[in-house]
């Protein structure tokens, strides 16, 4: 059983003219096993809380914590963070030219899991994985993303968490560019994944369409930086009915 | 042997185009007449002889140059070399493991003289491996004969105060396919043209080209793709790796295509990693066009620092810093050393740019 508590997280970036505050204070906990739904309109800061937890250097944290089983995760590098066991799926997943995703996958899960996995059962491994998303064998020869298209690039991102088996996954924008094919495959590998590895989710969201297909326990209306409200499933068929208008700032 | 007056050549000051980059102070008077340097041969051929080709020493009047050049060390080392290395591949052979030619310069200067002729129709690789920590001024002339198939590689392994100075040309017949490796990562002073021109046509040219640069090393490639006769076609790729303080590469890449050239199918790019910020790495590239009746001509160049958001992917996924650095940087230049296609060779290559990253903590 996992637990991340995110509690009054603040955080900025650097901008020409000083630091630009995006988070304004953040309470969130997630468990393994949950869905948390986060929805809210653009620029709302939800890319924002996303890339906070995983570590990224552009945003510093400036007031409240982030514990995954009370273990500070701010204080970790971006690759223990991983090794902590979160999981960050990108919205614009990053090419890296020269790199195979087959070594990329077997670099990352030799990282992850301490030693080398067992050539065979690797390789059975990701092929299964592969198959199960859809994706060509050939796949595993071609540079990291590059040159996918949007869906390959969201399908190469669930491999991922179904690979390195977090403990919790942060979901950014996964369902965005999607045609209804490649969300169902995508979708179907988040619910899979979160079944066999009981994996806490944050999935985050512009659009209801996506929670057809993955279930929310919970879901939380994020705007200008922070939770707004909060409800169960019921609350994201009332934004889809009246948008995020009423959350607008005054 | 033929005596050419100094004056038969001018000496670059450093105020020439050609020139301009190179610091001609750390040159050790390869280009200057009143410097003299040794004529003697150090390429050699490493394993026994196969069947298909031949090498030998013969008289260079007996096989002089077909090609002209502007370069003044060339045309220097051309007037003074008495002797000239020939690998011959025979018409029609086709030659699978790669043909190994060693060069140690040891500590010492040398002008020296190579011609590679690639017979009709034949098929092979040769690679020459350059190490030592002396001085040399060399041209190599790669004449590749109607439908051969020629890989040339070089590797440029030298030692932290070798000069090299050199010329790589060929000359492509028809319906032949040109295809080279060049790879420099030692040398203190690294100057090199490889060039090309085609005498007939339905030819075709693949030039590949990884450098590294550390501190203080100047490492120049110069390359010429001159399109004189119809539909032929070029392609170019080089890629940069520079690292440590004072590390200087540059790259030109001069396409010409004249006036008959017509059915010219080109494109250059030049792709530099800057991992410091005390390195400097010019790229220039230069098309000229003197027809429009081409099927395609084209130019890139980019040099940039380190892809901070691809470090930060990689780590996501729990790869260590150094690891993803590693893997990021290897990512850069590895679709052209793996054009080599020796492993053993490839390898050699990565650990000695990896140790060196290690040691300069880049």
């Amino acid at each position: 059983m996992a637990q991340l508590v995110i509690k009054g997280l603040q955080v900025s970036v650097e901008g020409e003219s000083g630091a630009i505050e995006i988070l304004r204070g953040v309470d969130l906990t997630i468990n393994s096993g949950e869905v948390h739904a986060i929805m809210g309109p653009n620029g709302s800061g939800k890319s924002t809380l996303a890339y906070s937890i995983a570590g990224h250097p552009k945003y510093s944290v400036t007031e409240g914590s982030v514990t995954l089983d009370g273990v500070n995760v701010l204080e970790m590098s971006v690759d223990e963070r991983a090794k902590a066991g979160l999981f960050l799926a990108m919205q614009y997943p990053v090419e890296v030219p020269g790199v195979s995703v087959s070594n990329f996958l077997r670099t990352a899960a030799t990282a992850l899991r301490g030693e080398a996995p067992k050539v065979r059962t690797w390789v059975g491994e990701v092929k299964e994985a592969m198959s199960k998303l859809s994706i060509e064998p050939t796949f595993s020869e071609r540079s990291v993303n590059e040159g996918f298209s949007g869906g390959e690039k969201k399908r190469h991102e669930i491999l991922q968490m179904e690979l390195l088996k977090p403990k919790i996954a942060i979901l950014d924008e996964t369902d965005s560019g999607l045609d209804v094919d490649a969300l169902r495959i995508v979708s179907e590998g988040v619910n899979r994944v979160k079944s066999e590895q009981n994996l806490g989710i944050m999935l985050i969201t512009h659009y209801t369409r996506i929670l057809r297909y993955i279930k929310p326990d919970f879901v939380h209306v994020f705007a200008g930086g922070k939770i707004v409200e909060e409800g169960g499933p019921e609350l994201a068929d009332r934004l889809e009915e009246k948008g995020y208008a009423q959350y607008a700032k005054a | 042997m033929s005596s050419v007056l100094p004056s038969n050549y001018l000496t670059p000051t450093g105020r020439e185009e050609a020139w301009r980059f190179t610091p001609l102070k750390r040159i050790a008077g390869l280009h200057d007449p009143a410097v003299s340097v040794n004529d003697r041969i150090s390429i050699e051929l490493f394993g026994s002889a196969r069947a298909g080709f031949n090498i030998s020493t013969v008289k260079a009047s007996e096989l002089p140059a077909k090609s002209t050049t502007t370069d003044s060390i060339v045309q220097r080392l051309r007037s003074e070399v008495t002797e000239v290395v020939h690998l011959k591949i025979d018409n029609e052979a086709v030659i699978n493991e790669p043909i190994l030619l060693k060069r140690n310069v040891g500590n010492s200067g040398e002008f020296s003289r190579t011609v590679i002729t690639a017979g009709a129709h034949s098929k092979a690789s040769v690679i020459v491996e350059n190490t030592g920590d002396g001085i040399i001024g060399e041209e190599i002339e790669i004449r590749v004969e109607a439908g051969a198939n020629l890989t040339f590689i070089t590797l440029q392994e030298w030692g932290p105060k070798a000069v090299h100075m050199g010329r790589h040309h060929a000359i492509i017949g028809r319906d032949a396919n040109f295809k080279s490796i060049t790879v420099t990562i030692g040398g203190s002073l690294v100057r090199l043209l490889p060039t090309v021109e085609y005498s007939d046509q339905g030819s075709s040219a693949e030039l590949w080209g990884f450098y590294f640069a550390t501190d203080g090393q100047h490492l120049e490639h110069r390359v010429f793709v001159d399109h004189g006769i119809p539909r032929a076609k070029s392609r170019v790729n080089y890629k940069g790796v520079l690292a440590g303080d004072g590390a200087r590469t540059v790259w030109i890449g001069d396409v010409f295509i004249r006036q008959n050239a017509e059915g010219t199918d080109t494109y250059e790019l030049n792709k530099n990693l800057l991992l410091s910020d005390g390195a400097r790495a010019d790229s220039v590239p230069n098309l000229e066009i003197e027809t429009g009746e081409i099927v395609g001509a084209g130019h890139a160049s980019t040099t940039g620092r380190f892809d901070d958001e691809q470090l930060f992917y990689l780590m996501s996924r729990g790869i260590p810093m150094n690891e993803a650095r590693r893997l990021v940087i290897r990512g850069f230049f590895t679709e052209i050393i793996d054009k080599i296609g020796d492993e053993a060779i490839q390898e050699r290559l990565m650990s000695k740019i990896d140790s060196q990253l290690e040691t300069l903590g880049a």
